[in-house]
């Protein structure tokens, strides 16, 4: 972070600012903001931010050893635990870092998208916590499958809005939050949700995330005498990816593997215009969408593809600009991992080391599984969430997939529950 | 320049369609009726998949004409099908623009796109006889190698003041517009409005000594508003949502294509119409 220039709006190719002209003197006030409280710590706002991190959001969290996986793969396991931060996912670091940073620079309103609803929960609770009103935009399938989130946010004070335009999923609750700044960017901050979107959101959510790697990468050389070989995080739009990877890109030495949702096929199904996938890292190219070039899954013709994953937090069509320039400069190597995969996974984590994982966390696990002989000795995986927002996907997925590993769940079929 | 002569004897009438909105015959049948009713450029919409500047009324018409298949290929076809003599624009976000000259390469290949950027459509854009380009979410910054394609080409780029732009930017766009100034007269997104914003006059205000004509539009849905617009200092009105308004209703009603073109032509010219007489009314005439 230190080399790279704060007012650059660039990754290499990638980055920049594709805004309508509305957002623009938003996002220059945002830049500002960011260079002077984020980078220059003016008023004590890092100070502030922090504290509170500490305090409210449970910072610290522990980098454990992993007893079974590690016995398992014949190499050293260890796990971050971003799923202890509060909420149950690493989506705090940055909602707080920008419901804070919103109040110093004296806004009154915040506005955010979610998709899998882990975003929507951290801002809700970010904003109650700081007294601010908040309202959250989220697709209406996204409503459907992640209903607990919903509660949570509406509970913690917040709006939920849903967004019935395209399939109501991630990729259309970022447009409409957009079109929302647009009517309402005098008084409101977007508290976007990944390490996308127009420049200085990538940079400043990276920033917000890094105190991931920071601290795993302290507690790596305090545990381990040294630095990992590899380090592990699944890859949607790539904040909890970012924020892992940060303080990690310097050591050469260490291996990133950015794990992506290879949902069903890696085919595009190109008269529908659909991916089957969200392997944007492995398969897009080029292109400009929601502020950013970057990477996305396209059509031919320049058009975004629904993108597909049963981890509702994977399933976007693009991904952080940052992340897609490390793919292309060889610092990071883009993999991914299939539904099947990262449902074993998930039973796999749940059942040897008592961690019930995200879908999208799992997908991580999934790589570790299948690749275990292509790693290292000492394996850092984020655990960048907990998955009480999937047991009903997962129990529905795993039922029709009459996966080996999961567990009978037929005592809720003899009890009437039904599945 | 062809756009600016829009702009040359009277205020101008912009409207706005999106191509191919709800099929590629009505949709001809549509932008033409515009033309008789008195437009004088016509702004016409590539749907983009992902239109993050439009309001609800335009993100439907966009899904009407890509699910008719609208594609930039056959929006270009659709061009040089039009049969107006008036200047036409395309309005399109910056992907697919970017995208064009790719267009034979398979996506899956992971490999960075060539160099040749906007280049390709722009030719492709000139050969069919578009004037010129408005593309929402491509600001002044990002805007040099379409500025050099559209310069090549002999084409205008428009670019759009917000009520928001400082006066740095203004400077920033004020070197790059050609063809006439987009003024949005409101925060927001595209959609028909029943008022008209004080935020207008100011942002007609700011740019009164720009050299290039000045459009005003977001929001502008009756005769009465183009009136109040032009009188206001403003050289042409842009409407768009308030004529895809008629084409929706329609198209949900399974009406004929010739009542829907003649209700599109009935507001041209009231919208033209209200135009002139604001000039009428303005305290001088500023053309430069």
């Amino acid at each position: 972070m230190s080399t790279e220039d704060a007012h650059d709006p660039k990754f290499g190719e990638y980055g920049g600012q594709f805004v309508p002209e509305a957002l623009m003197p938003a996002i220059e006030e945002l830049a500002d903001a960011y260079e002077r409280y984020v980078l220059d710590n003016e008023d004590g706002f890092m100070n502030e931010f922090r504290s509170r991190l500490a305090d409210f959001g449970g910072r610290p969290t522990p980098l454990q050893y992993a007893d079974q996986l590690s016995e398992r793969y014949d190499t050293d396991v260890y796990l971050k635990r971003e799923d202890l931060l509060h909420g149950g996912a690493h989506k705090l670091n940055n909602a707080l870092g920008q419901v804070l940073l919103a109040k110093y620079m004296g806004k009154e309103r915040i506005i955010a998208e979610t998709g899998a609803g882990q975003h929507g929960t951290a801002t809700a609770m970010a904003a109650a916590h700081l007294d601010m009103p908040c309202e959250i935009y989220m697709g209406e399938t996204d409503i459907a499958r992640q209903r607990p989130n919903v509660f949570r946010m509406k509970i913690n004070g917040s709006e939920v809005v849903p967004v019935t335009v395209g399939r109501g999923t991630l990729k259309e609750a970022i447009s409409e939050t957009m079109r929302e700044w647009a009517t309402t960017v005098e008084n409101t901050h977007y508290v976007i949700g990944s390490v996308v979107g127009p420049h200085p959101f990538p940079k400043m959510v990276r920033d917000f995330q890094a105190v991931i790697s920071e601290e795993a990468r302290e507690q790596a050389i305090e545990k381990t005498g040294g630095l990992p070989t590899d380090v592990v995080a699944c890859a949607g739009g790539g904040s909890n990816t970012m924020g892992t990877f940060a303080e990690f890109v310097p050591d050469e030495d260490v291996a990133l593997h950015a794990v992506e949702a290879g949902g069903s096929s890696l085919q595009v199904d190109e008269e529908e215009g659909v991916a089957p996938n969200s392997a944007t890292l492995s398969t897009g190219d080029e292109g400009v969408l929601h502020g950013a070039r970057t990477k996305l899954l396209q059509d031919s013709d320049g058009q975004i593809m629904e993108s597909h994953s049963v981890s509702a937090g994977l399933d976007y069509a693009g991904v952080g600009p940052e992340l897609a320039h490390l793919v292309d400069e060889g610092r990071v190597t883009p993999v991914n991992v299939d539904d099947d995969l990262a449902l074993e996974a998930f039973h796999r984590l749940s059942q040897d080391e008592g961690i019930i994982p995200a879908l999208e966390t799992a997908h991580a696990f999934g790589y570790v599984e299948k690749y275990h002989d292509d790693l290292g000795d000492t394996v850092v995986v984020n655990v960048s969430g907990r998955g009480d927002k999937d047991l009903e996907t997962v129990i529905e997925e795993t039922t029709e997939r009459d996966l080996d590993i999961a567990p009978d769940m037929s005592i809720l079929q003899r009890m009437g529950g039904g599945l | 320049m062809g756009l600016e002569t829009a702009f040359a004897d009277e205020p101008a009438f912009v409207p706005y369609l999106a191509a191919g909105d709800p099929n590629y015959e009505a949709s001809i049948e549509y932008v033409e009726a515009l033309a008789k009713g008195g437009a004088d450029a016509i702004e016409l919409g590539l749907p983009f998949s992902e239109p993050i500047a439009e309001g609800t009324t335009i993100q439907n018409a966009i899904v009407r004409s890509l699910e008719s298949g609208m594609t930039p290929e056959r929006f270009l076809g659709f061009v040089a099908d039009l049969d107006v003599d008036v200047p036409l624009v395309c309005m399109t976000y910056y992907n697919l623009i970017y995208q064009y000259g790719e267009s034979d390469s398979e996506t899956a290949s992971g490999e960075t796109a060539s160099q040749e950027g906007p280049r390709p459509f722009v030719e492709k854009a000139a050969e069919v006889g578009l004037e010129g380009f408005v593309v929402p979410d491509l600001p002044a910054e990002e805007a040099g190698p379409l500025r050099d394609a559209c310069d090549e080409f002999g084409l205008d780029l428009v670019f759009i003041v917000a009520p928001t732009t400082t006066e740095e930017r203004l400077e920033r766009m004020r070197e790059q517009v050609s063809g006439y100034v987009y003024v949005q007269a409101r925060l927001g997104v595209t959609g028909a409005r029943d008022d008209v914003d004080d935020a207008t006059e100011e942002s007609l205000a700011r740019i009164t000594d720009w050299d290039v004509p000045k459009a005003v539009g977001f929001g502008i849905k009756t005769g009465d508003h183009a009136e109040r617009i032009v009188g206001a200092g403003a050289d042409g009105v842009i409407v768009g949502s308030a004529l895809v308004d008629i084409v929706a209703e329609g198209y949900e009603n399974g009406d004929p294509t010739g009542e829907v073109a003649a209700r599109l032509e009935a507001l041209a010219r009231e919208l033209k119409a209200g135009a002139l007489r604001g000039a009428r009314t303005r305290p001088q005439p500023e053309r430069t």
